[in-house]
């Protein structure tokens, strides 16, 4: 079973790691909806 | 013909009362969490001058030790002290809070700076004995105030407080008692970057041998902005610094691309000299106060000393090809677009497998990387890795997935080609630039031909855009004047061609209709 | 985790109910993935945020986990974050992950 299907996705990236957009564009054709996306910065 | 860089200068500002009072972790915590166990142990994690002076990556950041020496020594630096350091190396200083205090108070043509009576008297002297601060500098110094005038705009007039060894010794006042982009806060946070851009400029100028007078044109890279309620980043810290620091014949702007911003800078001072349009350009930069101790917190809870606590600076002067200095060359720009996308592959492959594959050229043909410097004494306990050894592996993968190196020579690249990073967290101050005075030295010196320095921005922090960003150039070993552009071309002999026909038949005419004048 | 950052994830867990959300993180090592996922279940560690004290319980992976990895399409994930498995130390996150969801998630 599909972990994420139907789920409403969160997507905390890193700058140093993997930036948000990069994800989200990984998620893009799964059927979720990605509620929010952000990447942050610890230098 | 390319530009080159003539010379560069390093300088930190030790200040640790500002990692208490400034910084924005801690200004955060004050506001959230005032009683917090993080704030009651932070003072016991503050270092002395003495320790962050000995500490390695900053005796590195100013050329007192190479990077070679630094990645002989064992991580972390911070337990093992440099034996003999000195405030004074090849590119800078690194300058205690007391004579930092006077400066910023120099750099104030507002009166907004106030310092104490006994405070001014105490630091006078050891400020005059500095070897830079000439006569038209100290003269801007003024006397202090009363300790109860201190402590009465701190604690009525919204100002903020300069303190010493944990002792108030000053104040800055907000410039305007509505407007919040002049808040004492921010006009704190301005002049901080102002006044180390100051010391920057100076060491530059000493560094470069260079008359002040000369220079024509500056661009500030910080990441500060300046303005009122009606233009909150109208600028120019350029200008004011170039003012207090003397460049008399310069006019300048502030040039702003978060930590990618003096990679930009650079790039643009190099063609605004290749062009023509100035002969001498200084890129500067001074420091961040809110990014003091903004790792602190995992510092405090590694039970170890906080190590950011210093301001960044450095200047970089741009000149005329001079047929010695290394060449900023222009035909090697790598950038990431907006169509770039935001993976960390294609970001590096944008920054440096696209400029070289365009030039013909291969990773392995970069002598030396420079990309993100960031200290991982600082950022390993904070969670964010080795930053700079993270961006020498991806390059080193790409060099491996374009099929330049073989998967096992990987770690042989990145010890070849990459370095360990040294400079503090000071956003911008990170991003390739630290790499720029060992660089000139080592193409000078023959140890290597060039060196790519790549700067990196995360633009999306200021919620304008989810984008990344970044910028790439090469140095290389000057080659002289390019026979191509030093011989006439094709194009430029049909020019005289067409001149000297279009006189001729001037002439001729001049002699049918005789004198018309 | 960033203040604004736990603000959204507070209020979106209200809005959807906290079962129906997973969070997904991108952080460089395992010590940040795991306070991030701590952050998201336990409650914020550092005691800053407004998930100070707010047990969320919620689902929350790595994107380098196998879990969210076997959901993406190859080509995708090959082009998107495959580089940085080179550069990532992957088994630690793994490790920092579970231990987290073993712990503190409820969903």
């Amino acid at each position: 079973m599909s972990l994420l299907k139907d789920k409403k996705l969160i997507i905390i990236g890193d700058r140093d790691g993997i930036p948000a957009p990069a994800i989200e564009e990984c998620l893009k054709d799964i059927d979720a909806q990605v509620v929010f996306s952000s990447t942050e910065c610890f230098v | 013909m390319n530009s080159v860089l003539a010379a560069t200068s390093y300088v930190l500002v030790h200040v640790p009362d500002m990692v208490l009072h400034n910084g924005s972790t801690q200004t955060t915590e004050r506001t959230v969490n005032p009683g917090s166990a993080y704030l009651e142990a932070l003072p016991k994690h503050i270092r002395s001058y003495e320790q962050a002076l000995s500490y390695a990556p900053n005796q590195t950041y100013i050329g007192g030790l190479t990077p070679q020496q630094l990645s002989q020594r064992e991580q972390p630096w911070y337990p093992q002290p440099v034996e003999g350091a000195d405030r004074f190396a090849r590119y800078g200083e690194i300058m205690p809070q007391d004579e930092f205090l006077l400066l910023l108070q120099i750099c104030d043509v507002f009166d907004l700076v106030f310092l104490s009576r006994d405070f001014v008297t105490h630091t006078r002297a050891a400020l005059a004995q500095h070897p830079l601060m000439n006569q038209d500098i100290l003269a801007r110094l003024k006397e202090g105030v009363d300790d109860e005038q201190i402590t009465n705009f701190v604690n009525n007039e919204h100002a903020e407080g300069l303190y010493h060894k944990g002792q108030l010794v000053g104040y800055i006042k907000r410039a305007h008692d509505v407007d919040v982009n002049l808040t004492a806060h921010v006009v704190h946070e301005n002049l901080v970057s102002k006044a180390s851009s100051v010391l920057s400029l100076l060491h530059l100028i000493h560094n470069s041998g260079l008359n002040p007078e000369e220079i024509d044109y500056v661009i500030d890279c910080s990441e500060e902005a300046c303005g009122d309620m009606n233009q909150r980043g109208g600028g120019n810290f350029a200008k004011a610094a170039a003012e207090i620091a003397g460049l008399k014949n310069a006019t300048g702007s502030d040039m702003r691309a978060f930590c990618a911003a003096p990679a930009h800078a650079l790039v643009t001072a190099a063609s605004l000299v290749k062009a023509g349009t100035f002969k001498k350009v200084v890129v500067t930069s001074g420091g961040s106060t809110a990014k003091l101790g903004m790792n602190g917190k995992d510092h405090v809870k590694k039970d170890m000393p906080v190590l950011e606590d210093v301001l960044g600076g450095f200047a970089a002067l741009i000149c005329e090809n001079d047929g010695v200095n290394p060449e900023i060359d222009l035909n090697l720009i790598g950038r990431h677009m907006v169509g770039t996308g935001s993976s960390p592959q294609a970001v590096i492959t944008s920054l440096v497998l696209s400029p070289l594959e365009k030039a013909g050229m291969k990773i392995v043909d970069i002598d030396k990387f420079a990309a993100e410097m960031q200290n991982p004494d600082v950022t390993k306990p904070a969670g964010a890795g080795d930053v700079p050894q993270a961006n020498f592996k991806m390059i080193a993968a790409l060099a491996v997935k374009s099929g330049e190196i073989e998967r096992g020579e990987l770690n042989d690249f990145i010890q070849r080609h990459g370095m360990p990073g040294w400079a503090p967290t000071q956003g911008h101050i990170p991003s390739g630039a630290p790499y720029l005075g060992f660089a000139r030295q080592d193409i000078l010196d023959g140890t290597i031909n060039n060196a790519m320095i790549i700067g990196k921005g995360s633009l999306f922090l200021g919620r304008m855009t989810n984008l990344f960003d970044g910028i790439s150039f090469v140095m290389r070993a000057n080659r002289g004047q390019d026979k191509r552009e030093q011989g006439i071309s094709r194009h430029e002999v049909r020019g005289l061609i067409a001149e000297a026909l279009r006189s001729f038949a001037g002439s001729l005419g001049d002699q049918a209709g005789g004198s018309h004048a | 985790m960033d203040l604004e950052n736990q603000k959204r994830v507070k209020e979106l867990a209200e809005k959807y109910g906290p079962e129906n959300i997973v969070v997904i993180l991108g952080a460089a090592e395992g010590e940040a993935a795991g306070l991030a996922a701590e952050t998201v279940t336990a409650g914020d560690p550092t005691f800053a945020g407004p998930l100070t004290g707010v047990q969320l319980g919620l689902s929350v992976y790595h994107v380098c986990e196998e879990a969210i990895k076997s959901e993406i399409p190859e080509d995708v994930y090959d082009e998107q974050i495959s580089m940085m498995e080179m550069v990532l130390d992957v088994d630690d996150i793994v490790n920092e992950m579970t231990a987290i969801r073993d712990e503190h998630s409820k969903y």
